[in-house]
């Protein structure tokens, strides 16, 4: 895609040995965000002086010997959902519209302590609700690839930022797909983490047992490389893995020979799922096959209920957290003469329609009456499809399928909600179990649009995992 | 008939249960490392997590959790594995519009407080849960109705509370009080809560309901907030008792209802009900992990335990020979004494006496440093008539200020008890200097005995012993009868 | 189980704390109806014997030591309050007794 040649790896070589200055590096991302930004919008807000500031920090760092960290200078681009100290957080809702954090998310601090320059806070389906970016509230972003199509979502802004060169590393949350599937969209890699790997600590919530924050990237190698430096247990948040982290650049070219993958055919076979992007998978799985790994199909049929069960834990849980917008302590308040009055006229005017809808989706599914019927039935297909995974995992070791149902769609075209929440079929799953998987661009379809395939691994199986996804993007067509 | 004017509930058996908030003694609050601080500056003590700022998250204090245990193991609950759920609800002292709290798997379940009366009262549950912030409502007269507006201070939100719930198996606004303030020395016995109902570090919530004597079925039941302290407790539950019985008594039905103290007015008020019916919605909270109390953690806990009041209570009263609810072993043990009285019994010293002393003579600092073999003595020297109660206190009184021998005290003092001849001698010139409060006396008015006896006292400088000039005049009345 | 209603989106409208327009209320009802419809698969699932997962990686026990840290700036945390009055949060009067 548009001139994005420079990986973090080449960069951040590049700026330690001083053959490149970070100043550099940053004036020429600024540059192409300049060129081009204002027609696709992947960006709520481009940080010019704190990047430049950054910059010129790890310049002296440079100059002065001392070690400005693995990724010396390396632009990122961050969801804005990610919070950022001093800087507006919006999650793309009025409801924050002007809110800065007093603190970094742990991701952020360790991005910042590798030497990572924030250079902006990308756009995003409000809340990280949605996907294809249009639920924005400050306008959809475009799809590099073709502006008139949408780069998927939720993270459609940090999809775009990468495909489109303004970044060679962005991040994004992902909670039913919201980083795989616009990986996908846009042509570009996008990983969801085994869930606890990576801290939520700052992320802000929208499915608290669901979210997981995760990298996007041109190459598989500047994934593993994002994935380690923000991975690994934070006491600030009780649900991470008080393990250490899986090691994954070690092994990233160790190939596939050997491995068993087995193709989930309810994926394959499902209703919807478009006929090149069908073909693209199963020449995926073919090329692993001639890479050395032994693929067969198998059934995981409790993958078909994913959908609907995310469709009442998601909401359940958002419709909870997101009760504190109520304008009482930060972001929009519009006046009434009551309290009671005021949360309710500001929280009408402060989130959009794809908000307010899973908002009382949820509440519908946890209130009396409904509790069982809905959310606690949710959470005992959690427990099916976990054993499901389990037992194909006492087969496999990784498993495939495509990563959304077809190529990056035409604004507008999936008005209705229920069409739209199908995009997310075969990456739901993954989160329901908490289990990590990747998007890997293969190819493209019969509108020249990219396609993405998605390996999918067992918790804290992310080193195997990225073995194959790099032995993917190694074969990848164009 | 106003409630207010009722004069008897007999028929009527008051039914009460009541939850108790208690913050937790820590440091820090219960999901963040903000202090746990009564009476600063508002808003200082905050941080992402109490404010519920987006993307904060919540960790568990380990220290709350062993407190909630060992207050678990004081009421002889039984320790389970914990979650921690949502309770959604708006409400602008709550930063994230839900209370953590725990739900149907709480930490503690299923124990009993025994009442130093002998009532032994249910507990079903003691929980861990997150205070909220505290409003003040300004204009009007303060209060929340009629207030101009509101200004939130968030020091107190995340503060670790437990509450305990007991079943309702109180009768009586006595009993109420009677398990408040027993409750209350457990929470400062286990060092769980500084317990100050005054500063809101416990507050208390009572759930009463009235039935006709010998009815099994529980009639309805209103819930009473704002109760203050131990005499707003009492209070409230006798005046709502009465209002309950007036409305069944006209053929009314009590609503099952929310209703507040005013202590001012000296009743209690419907609160104003809420615009939407209560739907928690409670959810497991997905941001915490289950807390399962292990084997050995709880056994430790239990192991250290303090002597708490019930088995302080016992032990004392079983030496002592007495009933445990016998009000000097109460008081003996609520001042913090019964180690004195039990070594002092130990000693040789005659137990009623001794838990006299504790009674009426030791609500003073430094009464519990005092000698245990002194104040053996001491009542040993009662006994043998050597010194006049009066003379007791006195000498009681140095030990207090750090003499540790009786004996030598009262020498130094010059009392020596009088001898039965000199202070017959006495009586009988005082009643010769007054013939007519004698003739009163002797006439059956009790209160000239206690003139008489005074005047005995005066004469002899406290030296008499007040029972023995009460005998001699008991004697002379009965031969002037004759 | 019953269609979600018109009712209902109000009652949960009103538990949420949202204003719906007459338009949002034709809009909505039918959109939340259809994805209810769609969970029908879900709900017909006989799950009494299998149990809840809430967390998809299970941990239990994580605890934090009782150790004061360093609280946020008050001055930071009020600038962005809509409105502040002594230091503290305003808000308008409050009608409801807390639950
Ligand atoms: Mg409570
Ligand atoms: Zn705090």
């Amino acid at each position: 895609m548009s001139g994005a040649t420079d990986t973090a790896l080449s960069i951040a070589a590049s700026v330690r040995s001083g053959e490149r200055s970070a100043r550099d590096v940053v004036d020429e991302h600024l540059r192409r965000i300049d060129e081009r930004d204002g027609e696709l919008h992947a960006f709520n807000l481009v940080l010019s002086d704190a990047a430049h500031a950054d910059a010129a920090r790890i310049d002296e760092r440079v100059a002065r010997g001392d070690d400005p960290g693995p990724l010396a200078g390396v632009p990122v681009a961050l969801k804005d959902n990610f919070c950022t100290r001093g800087v507006p957080t919006t999650c793309s809702s009025k409801i924050l519209e002007g809110w800065c954090p007093p603190y970094d998310a742990t991701a952020v601090e360790r991005l910042r302590a590798a030497g990572a320059i924030v250079i902006g806070k990308t756009n995003l389906d409000e809340f990280a609700m949605g996907s294809s970016t249009e639920n924005s509230a400050f306008g959809p972003t475009r799809n590099p690839h073709d502006p008139s199509r949408v780069p998927g979502g939720s993270s459609g802004g940090s999809a775009a930022a990468v495909a489109a060169g303004f970044a060679p590393l962005a991040f994004g949350s992902d909670t039913g797909g919201s980083i795989r599937q616009p990986a996908a969209l846009c042509g570009v890699v996008g990983v969801k983490p085994t869930y606890g790997l990576v801290s939520r600590y700052g992320l802000v919530a929208f499915a608290s047992s669901l979210d997981q924050i995760g990298p996007f990237s041109a190459t598989v190698a500047d994934a593993a490389l994002a994935l380690e430096l923000i991975g690994g247990h934070d006491p600030c948040d009780t649900t991470s893995i008080p393990e250490p982290p899986p090691v994954i650049r070690a092994s990233l070219d160790g190939g596939v020979d050997g491995l068993r993958v087995g193709v989930i055919s309810e994926f394959l076979e499902a209703e919807g799922l478009a006929p090149d992007v069908a073909a693209r998978t199963r020449q995926a799985a073919d090329a692993l096959d001639r890479a050395g790994a032994k693929v067969e199909d198998v059934s995981i049929p409790s993958t078909m209920y994913g959908l609907s069960a995310y469709y009442l834990i998601a909401p359940a849980e958002a419709s909870s957290n997101l009760a504190r917008y109520d304008g009482v302590r930060y972001g929009l308040r519009v006046d009434a003469p009551t309290t009671a009055e005021m949360n309710a006229v500001t929280r009408t005017a402060g989130f959009g329609a794809e908000v307010k809808r899973r908002i009382m989706l949820g509440t519908y599914a946890l209130s009396a009456g409904y509790y069982d019927a809905y959310y606690g039935k949710a959470l005992r297909v959690r427990t099916l499809i976990l054993r499901d995974f389990e037992r194909a995992y006492e087969s496999f070791d990784l498993l495939l399928g495509p990563t959304a149902p077809a190529t990056a769609f035409a604004f507008g075209a999936k008005a209705d909600p229920l069409a739209m929440y199908l995009n997310d079929v075969f990456t739901i799953p993954s989160n329901l179990a908490g289990h990590p998987a990747v998007s890997v661009p293969f190819g493209r379809g019969d509108d020249g649009l990219p396609i993405g395939v998605q390996v999918l691994a067992p918790a804290m199986a992310e080193a195997t995992m990225f073995r194959a996804a790099a032995a993917l993007e190694a074969v990848a067509p164009e | 008939m106003s409630p207010e004017s009722r004069e008897s509930l007999d028929g009527w058996e008051i039914v009460i249960g009541l939850e108790v908030h208690c913050e937790l003694a820590t440091k820090t609050k219960l999901f963040c490392g903000c202090a746990n601080m009564f009476g600063d500056e508002p808003n200082t003590n905050v941080c992402p997590v109490c404010l519920g700022l987006p993307g904060s998250l919540p960790v568990l204090n380990e220290k709350a959790v062993e407190l909630a245990l060992r207050l678990g193991q004081a009421l002889h609950c039984t320790a389970k594995p914990g979650v921690f759920a949502r309770k959604n609800y708006f409400y602008p002292d709550m930063p994230k519009d839900y209370q953590v709290s725990q739900y149907d798997m709480p930490t503690n379940v299923d124990g009993f407080l025994d009442l130093p009366s002998g009532t032994r009262v249910g507990i079903e549950r003691a929980h861990i849960e997150e205070d909220t912030g505290k409003n003040k409502h300004v204009g009007g007269d303060g209060r929340i109705h009629g207030a101009e507006y509101s200004l939130i201070d968030y020091n107190r939100a995340g503060v670790p509370l437990v509450e305990i719930v007991s079943r309702p198996d109180l009768r009586g606004s006595e009993q109420a009080r009677e398990y408040v303030s027993e409750l209350r020395d457990i929470l400062l016995a286990t060092e769980v809560s500084d317990a100050r109902m005054e500063e809101g570090s416990m507050r208390v919530d009572a759930n009463v309901s009235m039935r006709r004597d010998g009815d099994t079925e529980f009639g309805t039941r209103c819930e009473i907030k704002n109760l203050n302290s131990l005499r707003s407790l009492g209070r409230a539950i006798e005046y709502e008792a009465r209002r309950q019985v007036d409305l069944i008594e006209l053929g009314e039905r009590v609503r099952q209802e929310t209703r507040h103290w005013d202590e001012g007015a000296g009743r209690t008020r419907a609160g104003r009900s809420k615009e939407e019916a209560e739907d928690y919605r409670y959810f497991p909270e997905p941001d915490l992990v289950p807390l399962v109390p292990e084997d050995d953690f709880v056994a430790a806990i239990s192991a250290s335990m303090p002597r708490l009041p019930s088995d302080r209570r016992e032990r004392l009263a079983s030496v002592a020979n007495i009933a445990p609810g016998d009000l000097r072993v109460v008081i003996a043990v609520a001042r913090g004494l019964d180690d004195l009285a039990l070594a002092a019994v130990d000693a040789g010293g005659d137990a009623s006496r001794v838990l006299n002393h504790v009674e009426h003579n030791l609500a003073v600092d430094g009464a519990s440093s005092i000698d245990p073999a002194a104040l053996a003595t001491l009542t040993r020297m009662e006994v043998d008539g050597a010194l006049t109660a009066t003379q007791a206190k006195t000498v009681l009184a140095e030990l207090v200020n750090g003499a540790t021998d009786p004996v030598a005290v009262a020498a130094s003092k010059g009392f020596e008890a009088m001898d039965e001849s000199a202070l017959e001698a006495v009586v009988d010139g005082v009643i010769a200097a007054n013939p007519d409060t004698w003739a009163k006396f002797a006439g059956g008015e009790g209160k000239a005995g206690g003139f008489l006896t005074g005047q005995v006292m005066k004469v002899t400088g406290g030296q008499a012993d007040g029972k023995a000039v009460n005998a001699i005049l008991q004697r002379r009345k009965g031969s002037s009868a004759r | 189980m019953p269609k979600i209603t018109r009712d209902d989106i109000l009652h949960v409208a009103m538990l949420a704390r949202l204003e719906l327009t007459e338009d949002e209320l034709e809009l909505f009802t039918p959109q939340l109806a259809a994805v209810i419809d769609h969970a029908a698969d879900v709900e017909a699932l006989e799950l009494d014997d299998v149990p809840p997962t809430s967390h998809p990686y299970p941990l239990r026990n994580v605890f934090r030591v009782d150790e004061v840290r360093p609280s946020v700036d008050r001055d930071e945390v009020l600038a962005q309050a809509p409105e502040v009055e002594d230091n503290q949060f305003k808000v308008p009067a409050i009608l409801g007794d807390e639950p």
